[in-house]
């Protein structure tokens, strides 16, 4: 395959996927991501680096994670599917990960990074608590302080996580302002970033941001995408039909998505927050109903209004409830090689509870919109086909949420 | 010339730094913003800087943050702040007026509906906070083409190397922003100021004016010792916070408080000498 035929080759130069992505940040943070980008590319060709990292998702992480045929999820679906119908549905297990999700495998990189860069001090941001508390994991275990943005709304939402950070070592900052969720928090670690720029490494958790996040970030996952790809060769002796996965920002996504690009016979699926229903306006689908525009320091699709102005978005995961997306999912809805669709918070809360009720599993309101939509297309696909869904966290942060939504007092 | 560079001209010419002042468009309310751009210039403000609001202004601190949010709540949207510019150049045509904010609010009906749209109305210039000289191709093109200068920001991690790219396609002025952070928080070491200001304008002839962290008449003069224009925001936008908390008019504070800034700006040279 020549480059020019590759979908795997992106960003350009310039940190651009097609009309996408690019480096919108303040004058003051531009030397400091174009330093950035230096050192990942010195990273990525330095043997040692890699070796370290590859150690650390071994022994730290816990990597390679199990790719799992869920065999009663698969029958319990041919049940109530026509004749010959029901695709053999395979789980990658990056819920067994340490901290319980896929986050850790990118926190892991960028603190080598940071290492790298000789910065002292960790800052992140975090939504439902999952990337704090791994970007909190590695703080400690390299021994950085490590401060971590948080809106307001999802530190009472998500309070268990916030007892890990601290547990952790890092310093929680509940973010008062705007609507006090991801977004904002996301704001004020940049306010914080650039008024340390001297000294601080900002980890920033989600396939989005200025170049070059959305390509680090990817990079770091993509680890999901070339084990399952070798798993499902060993086990089944051929590539999958379907890739299935959540996007809040997108990173356990992409990081299934791409190394599979250039296979064109595998379909993929990504699945947004429809949240109460896209036509109530309360949702998270930033591509299904949102237009492009630029946030964090990247185009790419936004939930906004006519001025610009970005809206807020709605899921009952915490972690979907992102009013943007990465822009590398942008350019795949654009250019079509990964189809969009979106799951309700009702639609995730049962496919959450089949999940648990015929595999023993656990999983995270995340990955549940995926799985909602993987039962969907299970049906519709023949016995013999192949799917793979990113079970990308563990619901043990989510059992709360679940039982309030189910109406049962815990 | 443009107004901007006739301004800066004018104000060379009298031996003194010009008192760029900013207030965010619609705080508290977009029928209040005319009067409160009228008393900036009877202050004594010689370029108006106005604030388009963003749901997410990532480069602001807490005053403006909030400055952006009462606008919003108050129902401010982009046609109001275009009225609120055609309305202030009517009513004062050689004042250079300036709109300041972030990206995506100025692209979002286009870059050339954006350029043209300024044009039409009389504002002279635009400063994009998150539009580095790397993405020009969003918003410079159109600008330039429609007229409008493009004010670019330099700050203190803006090294040697760099600087020639931020000052290709910039006019109008450069805006050195004197601390790597947010507005409206500590200002930076004099010395380190004037450091500054010196290796900019040995790059470059456009004038240089210096903001962030500029609260006080003794501060502004300080700076306006040694560049060519100071910019004060954050202490303005608290001032009409307070106004209008207290249920007062906001114009009448803004009044006062530019008056003592400017007196400060245009004596601050002489009295240099004096001493």
């Amino acid at each position: 395959m020549t480059i020019a035929n590759t979908l795997r080759a992106q960003p350009d130069a310039r940190g651009h996927f097609g009309q996408f992505g690019g480096r919108y940040v303040a004058e003051t943070l531009m030397p400091l991501i174009l330093e950035l980008e230096k050192e990942y590319r010195r990273a990525k060709a330095d043997p040692a680096f890699e070796a370290e990292l590859d150690w650390l998702m071994k022994h730290y992480v816990g990597r390679p994670s199990p790719l799992y045929y869920a065999e009663r999820l698969t029958e319990t679906i041919r049940q109530s599917a026509p004749a010959g119908h029901g695709a053999k549905i395979y789980l990658k297990r990056d819920e067994l990960n340490h901290t319980g999700a896929h986050k850790i495998n990118n926190c892991v990189g960028q603190i080598l990074l940071a290492v790298r860069m000789g910065k002292t001090r960790i800052i992140a941001e975090t939504g439902a608590g999952q990337h704090g508390v791994a970007t909190a994991t590695v703080a400690a275990r390299f021994g950085l302080p490590c401060v971590v943005y948080m809106g307001a709304r999802d530190v009472e939402r998500q309070s268990p996580n916030v007892f890990r950070m601290k547990l952790l070592g890092a310093e929680v900052r509940a973010v008062e302002s705007g609507s006090r969720t991801l977004k904002d928090a996301m704001n004020e670690a940049l306010r914080d970033w650039v008024a340390n720029v001297h000294d601080t490494f900002y980890i920033i958790g989600t396939a989005a941001g200025p170049h070059p996040y959305p390509e680090l970030v990817r990079d770091f996952q993509s680890v999901i995408g070339h084990e399952a790809k070798a798993q499902i060769m060993e086990m089944e002796g051929r590539l999958p039909d379907l890739l299935v996965a959540a996007i809040g920002g997108g990173s356990n996504a992409i990081g299934l998505f791409h190394p599979f690009l250039d296979d064109p016979d595998v379909a993929m699926l990504g699945i947004e927050a429809a949240g109460h229903g896209l036509d109530t306006g309360a949702h998270a689908a930033s591509l299904t109903g949102g237009e492009p525009g630029v946030l964090h320091g990247n185009r790419t699709f936004l939930l906004q209004d006519e001025d610009g102005q970005i809206t807020e978005g709605h899921s009952i995961s915490a972690g979907l409830d992102y009013p943007g997306i990465g822009p590398e999912h942008s350019w795949l809805h654009d250019i079509g090689r990964v189809t969009y669709e979106s799951v309700t918070d009702r639609e995730a809360l049962d496919a959450f509870q089949l999940l648990c009720r015929t595999e023993g599993i656990i999983p995270a309101l995340e990955p549940s919109h995926a799985l909602s939509a993987v039962a969907r297309k299970a049906r519709e696909m023949k016995a013999d086909q192949i799917i793979i869904a990113n079970l990308c966290g563990r619901g043990d942060k989510d059992i709360f949420t679940v039982a309030s939504a189910l109406g049962v007092a815990i | 010339m443009s107004r901007l560079a006739d301004t800066f001209a004018a104000c060379a010419k009298e031996g003194r730094a010009a008192l760029v002042t900013f207030v965010t468009g619609g705080d508290p309310s977009p029928a209040a913003t005319p009067a409160i751009l009228d008393a900036l210039v009877a202050g004594g403000a010689d370029v108006i800087e106005l604030g388009m609001p963003f749901t997410d202004p990532m480069a602001d601190g807490p005053a403006i943050q909030q400055a952006d949010i009462r606008s919003l709540q108050a129902g401010t949207t982009t046609r109001h702040l275009l009225d609120i510019a055609k309305g202030f150049r009517a009513r004062h045509p050689t004042v250079p007026l300036v709109l300041m904010g972030y990206a995506n609010p100025m692209v979002r009906r286009g870059a050339q509906w954006f350029a043209e749209t300024c044009a039409e109305v009389g504002v002279d210039g635009v400063i994009c906070v998150d539009i580095p000289p790397e993405e020009d191709d969003m918003l410079g093109a159109a600008l330039r083409a429609a007229k409008v200068d493009l004010v670019r920001l330099a700050t203190p991690t803006t090294d040697a190397a760099r600087l020639p790219a931020v000052l290709d396609g910039c006019s109008g002025f450069l805006y050195y922003v004197s601390v790597a952070g947010i507005t409206g928080m500590q200002q930076a070491a004099q010395t380190s100021i004037e450091q500054a200001v010196a290796k900019l304008k040995a790059g470059t002839d456009l004038p240089v004016a210096v903001g962030f962290g500029v609260r006080t008449p003794d501060q502004a003069a300080a700076i306006a010792r040694v560049a060519d224009g100071v910019v004060v925001g954050s202490a303005i936008v608290e001032a009409i916070a307070e106004a209008h908390e207290a249920g007062q008019d906001p114009a009448v504070a803004v009044r006062s408080i530019v008056s003592g800034l400017s007196a400060a700006v245009q004596t601050a040279r002489t009295r240099e000498q004096a001493a």
